[in-house]
């Protein structure tokens, strides 16, 4: 049944998106997304689908919110006179452990604030992450830790 | 009314985009390593080229042409960090320096 809905909504942006709301559009934007999500049934677990929507959609506009402040401080940085910069690279203990999670977070880190994910180590451990700013690396941590890590525990466990 | 509305704040995004652009490539010239580069061009760059695309999807009016406005701009999103990340990892690999006014590196001799 999700995913039947799931495959209506996405016929519904596939109209949209190649811009002719016909008939013949529809259905074969439906039969496209069917097939998709077929191709992924394993990957997407389908219990508990809107509740996870909903902490999905949280995450999305804490993520947009950190986009654009990060962007206003680095214009602000940019454009100080006189730049005082503490760069360096920190270790970053992960909780998270599976692939797409660490994907994600690393994106996420990369465009928030002051950060640049750089490497992840062989076992998978840790994040290395290049901060703009090092003068407090505990606060850095716990930030990420509380905010887009658990945020991403809560919408893909 | 409604015409005039949106041309104002479609000039406006514009300008946003186009200074945040701006921002991004002076922070290229002025920064002092590529690591701390990426940052200006990573953020700065993905969200100017953002707002630029949003006001392609709000001058157009329909739409179509909107959903394929924010299409790319969440392509961008997906893709500049990945770029980012793995310039600053081959810079690192290759033993490319930290900028003098670093204090740490916790990555050095662990990967």
């Amino acid at each position: 049944m999700t995913t039947f809905l799931l495959s209506l909504v996405f016929a519904f942006v596939w109209v949209a998106i190649t811009g002719s709301a016909t008939l013949h559009n529809l259905i074969f934007g439906f039969a496209l997304s069917t097939l998709s999500l077929w191709i992924v049934r394993g990957e997407v677990g389908t219990r508990g689908y809107w509740r996870r929507l909903g902490r999905i959609l949280s995450l999305l506009a804490l993520f947009l919110k950190e986009l654009a402040l990060s962007a206003w401080k680095v214009a602000v940085l940019v454009m100080r006179p006189r730049m005082d910069l503490k760069p360096g690279i920190f270790a970053f203990p992960l909780t998270v452990d599976r692939d797409f999670e660490i994907t994600l977070l690393a994106n996420l880190i990369t465009l928030t604030p002051g950060t640049l994910s750089v490497d992840v180590s062989e076992d998978r451990k840790t994040l290395f992450v290049h901060a703009i700013d090092c003068s407090d690396i505990e606060a850095t941590k716990r930030d990420i830790a509380n905010g887009f890590e658990r945020k991403i525990m809560e919408a893909f466990r | 009314m409604m015409e005039t509305l949106i041309a104002f704040v479609t000039a406006l995004v514009i300008l946003a985009g186009a200074g945040f652009a701006l921002v991004a490539a002076i922070g290229l010239n002025r920064l002092p390593d590529v690591y701390t580069r990426m940052h200006a061009a990573s953020k700065a760059g993905t969200v100017g080229s953002g707002l630029l695309l949003l006001a392609v999807g709000l001058h157009a009016g329909d739409l179509p042409t909107f959903a394929r406005a924010l299409a790319g701009f969440f392509f961008f999103v997906l893709t500049a960090p990945v770029s980012a990340h793995l310039l600053a990892m081959a810079a690192h690999k290759v033993g490319y320096p930290l900028s003098t006014q670093s204090v740490r590196d916790e990555m050095k001799g662990r990967e």
